[in-house]
């Protein structure tokens, strides 16, 4: 089975890389294009969102099975200064950064799966899966 | 990655020709307000057919760049949407909404003949 990758996030450019990677991945693991354009937006989100507001962090890409699906899972992390208010950061249209607001609530749409942990004191990780079809 | 506008007529044509980072998108939003004035340019059509991923920045500054040349009087229009990619969109939520689209450049190029036509016939 294909590998996982990390890639760095620092900057704006990193943010095409990972979403390339991403989307490398998950045709390599033989989703159909719509779901890896999903995916590649997804992390393309996540990674932004680390640029933006934790300056630093990574995306960790890698295949995941349970029984006998085959899916893609997407770890974005960083140390930054966390999600105040996760609930409101969940909503549509809600931005500290006069963005649109459709980041995360957007990335919960896209993918089968969505778990968020943030707080102050570790930053903020995001973990999504998607299942091959 | 820079991005090339060509003129022609009175039409600003920038052709996307690779994955473009957010400093190359904006670059490309203040590039195309500025060539509006200086070229007198009335339309823009921004070519997005090799861009397979539009997420909500992307969005944002598309929109900002089509509201940004109509203040400047010019119409822009955005070509070449792929249907994965307008999938992910919906789903993201982004509607590119008040932002004028179409099928391809010859279908663009239509759009604002069209516009421009109705626009001398109101005077
Ligand atoms: N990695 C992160 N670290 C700290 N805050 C974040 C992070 N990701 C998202 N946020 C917060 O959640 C809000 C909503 O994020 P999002 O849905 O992506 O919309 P947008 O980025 O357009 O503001 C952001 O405005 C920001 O305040
Ligand atoms: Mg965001």
């Amino acid at each position: 089975m294909a590998s996982e990758t990390v890639v760095p996030i620092n900057a704006d450019v990193d943010v095409v890389v990972a979403r390339q990677r991403g989307r490398e991945l998950a045709s390599e693991l033989g989703f159909v294009p719509t779901d890896s354009t999903l995916i590649a937006t997804a992390i393309s989100e996540l990674a932004r969102n680390i640029v933006c507001y934790a300056k630093h962090g990574e995306i960790l890409i890698k295949p995941v099975q349970s029984g006998d699906r085959v899916g893609i899972a997407v770890v974005a992390r960083d140390k930054g200064p966390g999600i105040a208010n996760i609930s409101l950061a969940m909503q549509d249209g809600f931005t500290t950064s006069g963005g649109l607001g459709l980041g995360l609530p957007g990335v919960k749409r896209l993918v089968d799966e969505f778990h968020l942990v943030s707080n102050a004191n570790s930053g903020t990780t995001v973990t999504i899966k998607k299942w091959k079809r | 990655m820079q991005v090339p506008i060509l003129k022609q007529g009175q039409y600003l044509i920038a052709s996307i020709q690779g994955a473009l980072g957010d400093q190359d998108l904006v670059q490309l939003r203040d590039a195309l307000a500025e060539k509006v004035g200086r070229l007198r340019a009335r339309g823009v059509i921004v070519d997005v057919t090799v861009l397979d991923v539009m997420d909500s920045f992307a969005s944002r500054t598309l929109r900002d760049l089509a509201h940004m040349t109509r203040l400047r009087g010019a119409e822009t229009v955005i070509v070449g949407i792929q249907p994965e990619v307008a999938f992910a969109m919906v789903q993201l939520g982004l509607t590119l909404e008040g932002v004028d689209t179409a099928l391809d450049l010859e279908e663009g190029l239509a759009f604002l003949d069209k516009k421009m036509k109705r626009s001398r016939s109101r005077g």
